[in-house]
């Protein structure tokens, strides 16, 4: 029998696998626990300087030094990104510095042309490679899939685990097809798509599982648009997401300034070898599912997870009404963003708009938004950043003049950084404010504490900053 | 890593499913650099009032539940970000087991806690129960009749009992390897390295950087 994308890789990188040992009877036996070689280790500097300190207590290197790789981004302020005036944050980025230093592994600094949210700049960077395997004590390590590469977030224990022995100690997961078919209609994007399986398998729909993202929808989206759908994997539960290579994938290795990618000869074996990867025709899924992109529509979150999700034509739902979720949890997430059911989506406004974060802060995603503000002006009172993901991303867009279009719109352009996204910076909401936000999480204080957000496309973004409330960005462009 | 085998305490319950780990540690503690002093700060925006006084409303501020260490939650307990420190303040707060349901949706069965969530609590011996719904609810309803209730979390014979008049007891799965690892307190770094010998060979074939460009100056 065939085997899929995920099972290739995996088996691939088997180093051994111990077995259950027979001392535990009655427990559910597990195929054994593997050890899983990794490829490579992204580091960042929130959940780490435990791990690092491990190392020390217990006299271990850093096996592979080579091999992994650092840089700041949640704690990083985007406005002087040098002065960091928060000494709790200074010292967890000084404690990276020293921890890299002492380890001889490379950091892309604050000083850095090539710092950047750790998963924007792993594509930059050529470190995301098909084939291979990624780990980063960060949940949101599932965006590298886009390149048919299995990656995954780790907790601390466990990057010290990698650190260490540059392997991690894994049960094997199971697979999950999603197969996309016809194509989303723009405006709507690779954002609504993701939030609509999530609405529809809810948010621990995928525990247990890789996901593996198929159907004419995902071949026909761009690296970036792909690295979204697969970012928001961990939003539905699975911990990795995948989508097969292709030429898409193929060429966007080969373009731009990537120093760890393969070039000239060495890219076409990569490439011949990379082809072999996708899933066999005969290949068997633990479980599928399809979703017609066609019929999708512009997405808002109205809830505290990401499954609490409508179309942007719908309202803001009884408590009674909602699938998968009791009465009281419904009521509890509305009593938290104060919403009334029954309000029309489209009446819902905001006071911050947000455009950034590992879900939507590459450069299409800045080109989207731009072509929506130019020529317009953000609604009055309406606080609108835009968050590049990485120096690399501010550069071109300042290269493409969509600064300019920001600003002039009224928005304020910012360096790179997880931002408001998740708030360990000074980028944060108030109490009761309410964002639009492209980032990934809407629960309860993540922007910011008694912050209220709601998830959206960047085109959905730039269209609720300039009327000021939410709006169905398919009839809004047209008038 | 101390090992796991069996633990008494008094249980607590926290009514709310889809509780994720932003909720159980909030983002500004996770600058500190130890691995200590979260505690205090579980569940810091549902635990104490804007003014820094503890919440009447929240369940585990309630004096019923004062030395608890077993804590009772629904599904999906600790989904979202892979925030170690989630599973840290829970223990340093003095608890030593979570208890939550999985849940059947038609045909799939949705397990009782996230995936990371559910790692990072073996790796540092805090005790994962899976219980079915119906159990849970069960739970919840004694907890709520009796207070002060407690129970027995046997991990060698993967039971749950309630000290009732009447002991109820529960059987929980667990998978063998992480029972082994909590049982016997093992190291997993320290067995890993164990593997040295394969790991090398491993490595003689598998090049990570095969496809990898000399590294250049960025």
């Amino acid at each position: 029998m065939g085997q899929t994308l995920f099972e290739k890789i995996w088996n691939r990188h088997v180093v051994a696998t111990m077995p259950d040992l027979p001392a535990a009877p009655g427990a559910a036996q597990t195929g054994g626990t593997a050890i899983l070689y990794i490829d490579r280790h992204l580091v960042h500097e929130v959940t780490s300087p435990q791990a690092f300190e491990g190392l020390r207590l217990t006299h271990r290197k850093v096996r592979r030094p080579e091999l992994t790789f650092a840089t700041m981004d949640h704690n990083v302020p985007t406005i002087d990104r040098l002065t960091i005036r928060d000494p709790i944050s200074k010292a967890q980025i000084e404690a990276l510095e020293k921890n890299c230093a002492e380890f001889g592994v490379t950091l892309y600094d604050l000083k850095s042309e090539r710092q950047g949210i750790v998963h924007i700049i792993g594509p930059e960077l050529g470190l995301t490679l098909p084939g291979t395997t990624i780990v980063c004590g960060d949940s949101h390590t599932s965006t590298h899939g886009a390149f048919g590469t299995l990656a995954f977030g780790i907790g601390t224990s466990e990057v010290e685990h990698v650190l260490a022995t540059q392997c991690l100690l894994q049960t094997k997961p199971k697979t999950f097809k999603v197969e996309f078919t016809g194509r989303p209609i723009p405006p709507v994007t690779a954002k609504d798509l993701i939030l609509k399986l999530i609405g529809t398998i809810g948010t621990a729909g995928g525990t247990g599982y890789v996901l593996e993202y198929g159907g004419e929808a995902i071949r026909a989206m761009s690296m970036e648009a792909r690295m979204t759908v697969c970012n928001m994997s961990i939003e539905a539960g699975a911990r990795a997401g995948m989508v097969a290579p292709d030429e898409t994938t193929f060429q966007y290795i080969a373009s731009g300034k990537r120093p760890f990618a393969p070039t000239s000869e060495a890219f076409e074996r990569a490439v011949a070898s990379w082809r072999t990867l996708p899933s066999d025709p005969d290949a068997r899924f633990d479980r599928t599912m399809s979703l017609d992109a066609s019929q999708v529509a512009p997405q808002v979150t109205w809830g505290t997870n990401p499954g609490m999700v409508v179309d942007v034509t719908g309202r803001v739902p009884q408590p009674d009404q909602v699938p998968g979720y009791s009465q009281r949890d419904v009521e509890q997430a509305l009593a938290y963003m104060g919403l009334t059911p029954g309000t029309p989506m489209t009446q819902i406004p905001v006071d911050t708009v947000f455009i950034g974060s590992c879900t939507n802060a590459r450069i299409e995603d800045l080109r989207a938004s731009a072509k929506i503000f130019k020529g317009r002006k953000i609604a009055p009172n309406v606080r609108v950043l835009i968050v590049p993901g990485s120096q690399q991303v501010r550069q071109q867009a300042e290269a493409e003049g969509l600064d300019q279009i920001f600003l002039t719109a009224g928005c304020e352009w910012r360096q790179s950084g997880c931002s408001m996204c998740l708030g360990m910076n000074p980028d944060q909401l108030k109490p009761g404010e309410r964002c639009a936000s492209t980032s990934n999480r809407n629960f309860e204080g993540r922007q910011g504490k008694g912050g209220r957000t709601h998830l959206v496309s960047p085109q959905m973004a730039a269209a609720t900053a300039i009327a000021g409330h939410f709006v169905d960005i398919r009839t809004w462009m047209e008038r | 890593m101390e090992p796991f085998r069996s633990h008494r305490g008094v249980l607590a319950t926290l009514d709310r499913a889809n509780v994720d780990t932003d909720q159980i540690i909030p983002k500004q503690f996770l600058k500190s650099i130890a691995r200590t002093g979260f505690g205090q700060h579980l569940f810091q925006d549902w635990r104490y009032l804007p003014d820094g006084t503890p919440n009447p409303e929240f369940s585990l501020n309630g004096p019923r539940f004062r030395g608890a260490s077993i804590l009772v939650a629904r599904n999906n307990f600790g989904c979202g970000s892979s925030r170690e420190h989630a599973v840290w303040a829970i223990q340093q707060d003095g608890f030593r087991a979570v208890i939550a349901p999985w849940q059947q949706r038609g045909e799939t069965r949705v397990p009782a806690f996230a995936d990371i969530f559910r790692n990072n609590c073996a790796k540092n011996a805090l005790l994962t129960v899976e219980l079915s719904e119906p159990e849970v609810e069960e739970v919840f309803q004694m907890v709520d009749r009796f207070p002060g209730l407690e129970a027995t979390v046997a991990l060698e014979h993967q039971r749950m009992t309630l000290h009732l008049a009447e002991e109820l007891s529960f059987h929980f799965e667990i998978d063998a390897s992480t029972k082994e690892r909590l049982i016997h307190g093992l190291d997993d770094i320290g067995l890993t390295l164990k593997q040295d010998a394969a790991i090398r060979a491993f490595e003689s074939t598998h090049n990570p950087q095969l496809f990898t460009a000399s590294k250049q100056t960025s």
